[in-house]
């Protein structure tokens, strides 16, 4: 479990994020803390699908979504996650100020995206009159939705941080496990997105 | 509890140390504390239910009070007592016996503790703050979302912030077992043990996420005015049992599987025999693992699933009866032959076969979906589930810390005191249970404040609350042994019982890096290998070096304390929107830890390979 802290070598070990025994830990508790977040959504996705249709007297699914929105962020999320993976190329060639440079994209997409969902539910609450406490399928909804949205919001924290955190003194094997996972949680945010593009808005309004 | 530490220092630092601990062995003995406290709260109100039905018509105890103690009394035996004690073992024992240093995770480990602690605390605060949740451990909706007061909301902030803390646990525990065993140590070298709490923390992981968020949708449900539950909103209550037994089912098996681990080496060390058909227990454990997500619908046969539904969760639940039965099978074969030592650890071990086997049988009998309609919410499913919860978790329990103390406190418990434990509570326990699968049969139902009389269900009852005294005086006794042992003085040797694993063959209690240098595995029992060859130790598998420790640190108890206080505020909020302020300064509090977690760079320190040689003389 030793980490020498001087470990800035010319060239990082191929991968620096199992590097170390802790690097290591911490790669894999974080796949199976992905694991863990897996049956939390699924169990949302489960709620919602069983309640998307208790609409009540409010505005069903199809009347509610338009698919230009959703879809402008799709592709913010998902660009997103293509510049991670820019970062941790960068990372594995100890390329620090790049790595930075693709991180902070990464969070301006990230942050557009939740700028465009705000909108999204500020339109539906005052535009639509459509709110958490609507009808069963609004709970759903907003529960679903909101908790990705949680979860972007938090990565977009965590990240940043980490920007923050070690601007000053650059890669090595103690943070390089963190930037690394950091960087999962972004594409798994992005995995969910894709099924809530999927299950709520297409389905959605397809009927 | 008295370590070396406790000479030296005074109360204060003593208290200090096991706060901001982060050895396992340490968040062992707190645990084992913690739950042991709740297990006798927990028992309590056992006893207190027991006396209400002790006669028909009773008024012992009043029919709103009756529910808060039925369900204080499941969710607290389940959540804040069997599993945190399990905990407490796994903590304990798993790391020695993989031959590791340390678990991977030590801060989240410390953490996971507080976390449940300060969640079993708010959720018994509630008794002194205007009443306990009362609509049953399981919290069905739409009792538990319309159920008066903030009975239920302490139930779900209680719950959820110790299920973090559980969470957080599952996942430590299969990094360990993953990355960190001893050379040698393979996957088919593991104690069945190590197994099995292997196989039960990938079930935490699966499980609690849907616990998490059945507990907040009945959150949002019951204070921000969702309709997820609420028919006249579209919303559907199956939802709730569906999610919560989605958790519930493998919940049994989280807490059955670490005691099968412990029959396991108790009956091998005891029989002095190695395990037998060690390959088929491991497999048995895993397919019970995989059987125990595929069945949780076998709770739900009476609510109208249809008979293809039902068919299909009947026939999986049937299948666990497979494994289950090659498990018994491979105990009775480990005795046949073997040189026994019938001591207390031994004793509840052989108890458990035929209890848990009956538990077992009537297990069956309630998968058969079409009989589970006459059997349903009646006293024999109150039997049949104490066989296998008080037969198999609670005799498990009781095995462990018998055979493991030693090894915890350098003590061995007085084999007297453990014998008259077992006679007391063994007897006790069949008076209280079995009689209770004819009550449930001759039409008894469940949860009922009071039964009538002269309907034949009198003598049974009478019979049934004589038992829980009988269990209650054995627990007694064993609280005295705890007690006795831990005043005396004699201490033991690394290995007491002639161990097989690894964790004997290391002093008692561990020094705080459990191993001076690794070990080098060879075999299945690897110090009873080494024994077989002669030896007395193991061979360590390094040179002797520096080793690296972690820091201790407060912040996994400041956080809790802040979760703690928010519950507070997400519970009263709904009277008084100024009780946000503490909502705000429990997450400042719990996220300014976080925060300075983050940016605190926690390096741990190292222990000189000079003073290891000190300290080998
Ligand atoms: C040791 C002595 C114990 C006694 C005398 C006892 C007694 C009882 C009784 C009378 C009930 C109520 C049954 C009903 O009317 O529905 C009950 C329920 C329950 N008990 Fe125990 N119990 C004991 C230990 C335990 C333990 C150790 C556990 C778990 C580890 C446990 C778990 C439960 C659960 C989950 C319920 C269901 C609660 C509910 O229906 O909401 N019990 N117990
Ligand atoms: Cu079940």
């Amino acid at each position: 479990m030793s980490h020498d802290h001087s470990l800035n070598p010319e060239v990082m070990p191929e991968n620096p994020e199992k590097a170390t025994l802790e690097g290591k830990n911490k790669f894999l508790g974080f796949w199976f803390f992905l694991g863990g977040e897996t049956v939390l959504f699924a169990s949302l996705f489960g709620t919602y699908l069983a309640l998307k249709g208790s609409n009540g007297s409010g505005p069903t699914a199809e009347e509610l979504f338009g698919l230009e929105l959703v879809f402008i962020m799709t592709m913010l999320l998902l660009t997103s996650s293509l510049t991670s993976v820019y970062a941790m190329y960068h990372m594995k060639n100890n390329d620090f100020g790049k790595m930075q440079l693709w991180l902070g994209i990464t969070v301006l997409l990230g942050l557009g995206f939740l700028g465009c969902e705000l909108y999204e539910f500020y339109h539906y609450i005052h535009g639509e009159d459509f709110t958490f406490r609507s009808s069963a399928f609004g709970s759903a909804f907003y529960t679903l939705v909101g908790f990705h949205g949680g979860h972007v919001a938090f990565g977009l924290l965590w990240i940043t941080t980490l920007m923050v955190r070690n601007a000053k003194r650059g890669l090595n094997l103690y943070n390089a496990p963190k930037f690394y996972i950091a960087s999962l949680y972004w594409h798994f945010i992005d995995v969910v997105w894709v099924f809530i593009f999927t299950v709520v808005y297409l389905i959605g309004k397809v009927g | 509890m008295s370590t070396a530490v406790t000479h030296k220092k005074g109360f204060g630092a003593f208290l200090w140390d096991y706060i901001t601990t982060v050895d396992h062995k340490k968040i062992a003995h707190l645990y084992l504390i913690a739950g042991g406290l709740f297990f006798l709260i927990g028992g309590l109100e056992a006893m207190l239910i027991r006396i209400q039905l002790i006669k028909p018509a009773n008024d012992f105890v009043s029919a709103g009070f009756y529910n808060e103690i039925l369900t204080m009394h499941g969710t607290t035996m389940i959540f804040l007592a069997a599993m945190p004690i399990i905990f407490g073992l796994m903590n304990a024992v798993v790391p020695l016996q993989i031959g590791a240093r340390d678990v991977a995770f030590p801060f989240l480990n410390s953490l996971g503790f507080w976390l449940f602690l300060f969640g079993g605390l708010l959720l018994n605060a509630s008794w002194f703050l205007g009443g306990a949740p009362d609509a049953g451990w399981t919290a069905y909706a739409p009792l538990s979302t319309t159920s008066p007061g903030h009975g239920v909301d302490f139930y779900i902030l209680g719950l959820q912030i110790s299920g973090a803390g559980t969470l957080m646990g599952g996942i430590n525990f299969l990094v360990t077992i993953i990355n960190m065993r001893a050379p040698g140590m393979t996957y088919m070298r593991m104690p069945l043990f190590t197994w099995t709490i292997f196989v039960t923390s990938v079930l935490i992981l699966f499980a609690f996420p849907a616990l998490t968020v059945g507990l907040f949708l009945l959150m949002f449900d019951r204070m921000f005015g969702s309709g997820f539950f609420d028919p006249t909103m579209g919303g559907n209550s199956v939802i709730w049992e569906h999610l919560f037994w989605i958790f519930g089912h493998p919940e049994v098996y989280i807490l059955i599987l670490p005691v099968f681990g412990v029959f396991s080496e108790v009956m091998s060390t005891f029989a002095k025999k190695r395990l037998f058909g060690y390959t088929a227990m491991v497999f048995a454990t895993v397919l019970i693992g995989f059987l125990g997500f595929m069945v949780w619908a076998h709770h739900m046969f009476t609510v109208g699933l249809g008979p293809a539904a039902n068919s299909i969760f009947a026939v999986a639940t049937m299948a666990i009866a497979v494994p289950t039965g090659i498990k018994i099978f491979n105990w009775l074969l480990t005795l046949w032959g073997g040189n026994i030592t019938v001591n207390s650890a031994m004793l509840w071990s052989l108890g458990f076969l035929p209890t848990f086997t009956i538990g077992g049988t009537t297990g069956v009998m309630l998968a058969a979906a079409a009989a589970d309609y006459q059997y349903h919410d009646s006293y024999f499913v109150v039997a049949h589930f104490h066989y296998v919860i008080v037969g198999g978790v609670v005799f498990g329990i009781f095995a462990a810390l018998h055979y493991w103390w030693p090894k915890m406190f350098g003590k061995i418990l007085n084999e007297k005191l453990g014998k008259l434990t077992f006679w007391l509570f063994f007897i006790g326990f069949h008076l209280t249970f079995f009689i209770q699968h004819f009550l449930g049969l001759m039409g008894m139902p469940r949860r009922y404040w009071v039964f009538l009389p002269d309907q034949g269900l009198d003598t049974g009852n009478l019979i049934s609350t004589i038992g829980a005294f009988f269990m209650a005086a054995g627990t007694i006794v064993f609280l005295i042994n705890v007690i006795s042992t831990s005043v005396k003085k004699q201490e033991v040797a690394g290995d007491p019982w002639d161990g097989r694993t690894l964790e004997w063959s290391i002093p008692s209690p561990p020094e705080h890096y459990n191993f001076k240098q690794l070990p080098l595995v060879r075999g299945l029992d690897p110090l009873w290998v080494e024994k077989t060859e002669g030896r007395k130790e193991m061979t360590p598998a390094e040179p002797l070096g520096d080793i690296h420790m972690p820091n201790n640190s407060i912040l996994p108890f400041v956080m809790s304390l802040g979760f703690f206080i928010a519950g507070f505020g997400f519970i009263y909020q709904v009277d008084d929107l100024s009780w946000l302020t503490a909502v705000f300064v429990g997450m400042g509090i719990a996220l300014g830890a976080m925060f300075v977690r983050s940016v605190k760079d926690d390096l741990g320190y190292h222990i000189h390979k000079e003073d290891l040689e000190k300290g080998a003389k």
